[in-house]
């Protein structure tokens, strides 16, 4: 899909969130210069192609307690990874999940699932559940977790046309 | 953004059930607040306190679109060096003072040192990836995207 520039500044403007406000796209249309039908029919138009995936409140899960994660990654057989992948990214406590290339001979794994819990030991049983589902898809299996976080700066969207 | 658990008596009933039902989705309508508080049993009004109470003490990340920032142009590339020991804290100060590197992390593996570059077009990846085994001697390994697949993430609140 190709944005435009109007697209984009409404990208701008509700990356940081929708204002908690009765009418929220009017509120953005009218920072914006926009009627609120156009701010509604953007972002529907943008949700239906993918560029917007949901709409949606995500709680910060730390503060609900599941503050353990780890980066679990499979090498799972070429002409079943779709397939797995599909399984595994649709689990509730999998939020990020990847297809990607293999490092060999460093790196033989091809399936990133990021899993997510209240403590380590809960995410080796959930690590355990993916090793299930997979059976004897996956040859081998690792998992990582981060010791320290040593930079993270939100995603920054430049304005252009 | 908070990174430890709320007491366990922050959040009531309502509270989470709000957390849980909206995480599903939102609605795209002139009143979206009066008809999601509507199957919760509360009013508009309810609904948005409710909301500015729940950010206010951290339990809400984010509450709007979420977009797909490749659909928005724009490369990310996840990659992985492995550092040694000795020379980590010089090699990170390397590679985080390039702006196209938007996370880094340390990971206990050999490959110790995972990060995500980010750049307006997709040729910057190789370039900035290049840049940052000319300044330290390592070899990064390029993990780019080859698929993404559809997640059911979801905390229960």
């Amino acid at each position: 899909m190709i944005i435009d520039a109007t697209d984009r500044r409404i990208i701008n403007a509700t990356q940081g969130g929708l204002p908690l406000a009765p009418a929220p796209y009017a509120e953005v249309a009218r920072w914006l210069g926009l009627t609120e039908a156009e701010v509604i029919d953007r972002l529907d138009a943008m949700q239906r192609q993918g560029v917007i995936r949901r709409i949606a409140l995500a709680p910060n899960h730390y503060a609900l307690g599941v503050t353990a994660n780890g980066m679990s990654v499979w090498d799972v057989a070429d002409d079943r990874a779709e397939a797995q992948g599909e399984r595994v990214g649709a689990l509730n406590f999998v939020s990020h999940c990847y297809l990607r290339p293999r490092a060999l001979p460093d790196w033989p794994y091809n399936l990133f699932a990021m899993i997510h819990g209240t403590s380590r030991p809960e995410v080796e049983a959930k690590r355990q559940e993916i090793a299930a589902l997979l059976g004897p898809d996956c040859r081998a299996a690792d998992i990582l977790y981060s010791t320290r976080i040593l930079k993270k700066t939100g995603l920054r969207l430049k304005e252009r046309n | 953004m908070r990174r430890a658990a709320l007491p366990p008596d922050a959040l009531d009933a309502t509270d989470r059930a709000i957390l849980n039902a909206l995480q599903d989705g939102f609605p795209l309508v002139q009143h979206p607040f009066a008809e999601a508080a509507r199957p919760l049993g509360l009013t508009e009004d309810e609904l948005i306190a409710r909301l500015r109470g729940l950010r206010e003490i951290g339990a809400i990340t984010r509450f709007g679109p979420f977009f797909d920032a490749e659909a928005m142009g724009g490369a990310f590339c996840l990659c992985a060096m492995a550092v040694p020991e000795d020379r980590f804290d010089a090699v990170v100060t390397l590679v985080n003072a390039h702006a196209e590197v938007a996370h880094n992390y340390e990971r206990r593996h050999r490959l110790n040192l995972w990060f995500v570059l980010a750049t307006e077009r997709a040729e910057a990846i190789e370039t900035v990836a290049q840049a940052i085994e000319a300044e330290t001697g390592l070899a990064v390994l390029r993990f780019p995207k080859l698929r993404e697949f559809f997640i059911g993430f979801r905390v229960q609140a």
